[in-house]
């Protein structure tokens, strides 16, 4: 499209528009889903499984996130879903409310275990496990070595389906139902541990509409399979963990700006006294997802509804439960941002970007693909971009350039000195202006040629 | 030994602008490869003493010079000076008025921070004329 929406927004400045196409840098990129929900285009898209993936396994396990429940109006009882769920197809349902439930326990005696530690910072949301490992490296102490409650909910659900059934392991499939794709990325390449028990993640903006007519199916008094109380449906929406740890001393973030500036101040050691940082990429929690339907403040209106009557807590920690919640590997650091593979390299690159900075006209236009001016240069020192890809410098070039030629064409016409040898530099230079009026007719062309996507 | 040299003016009585020179180090010696200890002493270091400028000179002038073995981060003001540096070296001492304290800052900590965090630290003060501060963290 050659529309720079995206670049702008992206938090990491993973993004670059070059022929016309945004591309991702994985290296950078956080599945904060930003781009995703500033597209106008809809050219970004969230790669998930879909039902047709589920027909391999012989028997399924249904995990819904508790933002599931805030999708629909007026509904007074989960179990409705859950039923639902089961007439879609799904062979048993296990709610991932009921393991965050275990993991808010868990996190009670990390707390209490762990004074050195504080501030904890949640671990829930993928993608700010993800920012906190490639920009913020001196938090990662400070994160909760804690599995998410969809891992938790996985692991569970692998033993309770096998005893059930008796089939091995890669017969049964187990299903996360998610609000967002940074859990799809999540169960290919976990956190905190080597392998996900996830086998599966569908979009809940993909089973809205057929869960929808299966919930009218569900008779008025559905049978009672739910095992989460109010603890573990909140963390649907942003504070919902951190309600759950019984503490005022905690902090709640949500939107991935809010978050990254969260991440600075405690980097600076700005708060004290905090015992727990809930930190969610999305506006408003996980209600905010860019695989919901609804608004993500509506949703967390009905959240608040639905879990009013509810018991504070339904699902306790058995006697191994500490085994399953806790993260086998810890989150490393990924200097993804040096600009060098050196010291000494990304020091003299630094010194080249602060040059080249110089030369830009400073107005983060994004002509040239990248977000800022800054970005440009950082592109230009790692070989990826070109000076010529500002068109402010090219067409100051082109000035300087035009000048040139109308300083040779008047001493040729006053026959100062080698007459021949002015002529030959003037052809050249008009050689290259000609060049860089092309490049400049392609970069605006762009934005112009386009005939669709442009409005 | 090549040099990097920022400048940063640090505006008076702007708390909503105080911490930005300091962040905007942090994140060019995040690229630069330094070790993730030392981008968080020359943070908190260059923070607390941005806070203090703002706090109690009516803002100032940092220079900070970067080079692969150690930042240098110079502090000057033309503020009221410091008195009694013993005193305000100490934990929990200071000065802010209560209006800025309503904010979150005058915890007494500004100073001792930034000689904890600095491996070096060198205070020249003249009353009524002004304080300079040179702070350097090795890498």
């Amino acid at each position: 499209m050659g529309c720079i929406n995206c670049i702008k927004r992206c938090p990491t400045q993973a993004i670059r528009v070059r022929n016309k196409k945004a591309q991702i840098n994985s290296k950078f990129c956080i599945d904060c889903g930003e781009c995703i929900r500033v597209c106008p285009h809809h050219a970004k898209h969230a790669i998930y499984d879909t039902m047709e993936d589920l027909k391999q396994f012989e028997y399924t396990v249904a995990l819904p996130a508790p933002s599931l429940y805030s999708q629909f109006n007026n509904l007074d009882d989960v179990n409705i879903v859950l039923n639902a769920l089961l007439l879609m197809g799904f062979d048993d349902v296990f709610e991932v409310s009921a393991a965050a439930e275990l993991v808010s326990e868990a996190t009670r005696g990390y707390l209490s275990k762990n004074p050195d530690k504080l501030p904890v910072i949640s671990t829930a949301c993928p993608s700010v496990v993800r920012l906190i490992r490639v920009r913020f490296p001196n938090l990662i102490p400070n994160l909760l070595p804690l599995n998410p409650p969809v891992e938790v909910a996985a692991i569970l659900a692998v033993r309770r389906a096998m005893e059930k059934t008796g089939l091995p392991r890669e017969k049964i499939g187990i299903i996360f139902i998610s609000p967002c794709p940074s859990k799809v990325t999540y169960a290919r390449a976990p956190l905190g541990t080597d392998h996900s028990e996830v086998d599966k993640v569908l979009a809940i903006k993909d089973v809205y509409p057929r869960l929808l007519s299966c919930m009218k199916a569900v008779g008025e008094e559905p049978p009672e399979i739910g095992t989460s109380g109010k603890i573990g449906v909140s963390w649907g929406r942003s504070g919902g963990e951190a309600s759950g740890l019984f503490t005022e001393d905690y902090l709640a973030a949500d939107g991935i700006e809010n978050v990254i500036r969260v991440l600075e101040d405690m980097e600076d050691q700005k708060f004290t006294n905090l015992k727990f940082v809930e930190l969610n990429a999305c506006n408003g929690g996980c209600v905010g997802g860019v695989l919901t339907v609804e608004n993500p403040y509506v949703a967390e209106v009905k959240l608040k509804r639905l879990r009013k009557y509810m018991p504070v807590a339904r699902s306790h920690m058995e006697s191994e439960g500490e085994e399953l919640v806790r993260w086998t590997s810890m989150v490393q650091y990924e200097p993804v941002f040096h600009l060098g593979d050196t010291m000494m390299e990304s020091f003299a690159r630094l010194n080249q970007v602060e040059r080249l900075l110089k030369k830009f006209p400073g107005l983060d236009c994004g002509s040239c693909g990248a977000p800022t001016c800054k970005a440009l240069a950082e592109d230009i020192v790692r070989g990826e971009a070109a000076e010529s890809d500002c068109i402010y410098f090219l067409r100051d070039n082109v000035h300087k350039l035009t000048k040139e030629v109308a300083r040779l064409a008047a001493d040729i016409e006053e026959g100062d000195g080698d007459s021949y040898s002015k002529f030959r530099a003037m052809t050249s230079y008009i050689v290259r202006i000609s060049d860089e009026m092309n490049q400049l007719d392609r970069k605006e062309g762009r934005n112009q040629n386009d005939d669709k996507g442009t409005d | 030994m090549d040099v990097i040299t920022f400048h940063y003016t640090i505006s008076p009585d702007d708390f909503t602008r105080a911490g930005e020179a300091s962040s905007d180090v942090k994140s060019k010696l995040k690229k630069m490869g330094v070790t993730p200890e030392a981008v968080r002493k020359v943070a908190i270091a260059m923070y607390e003493g941005e806070i203090n400028m703002v706090i109690h000179a009516k803002g100032g002038e940092i220079t900070v010079h970067i080079s692969t073995e150690r930042i240098e981060m110079v502090l000057e003001d033309v503020g009221p000076g410091i008195p009694d540096i013993d005193l305000a070296m100490q934990a929990g001492y200071s000065t802010a008025p209560d209006a800025v304290r309503s904010l979150g800052f005058g915890a007494g900590m500004g100073l001792p921070n930034m000689k904890k965090y600095s491996d070096e630290m060198e205070i020249h003060t003249v009353i009524g004329e002004g304080t300079t501060i040179r702070m350097v963290v090795n890498l």
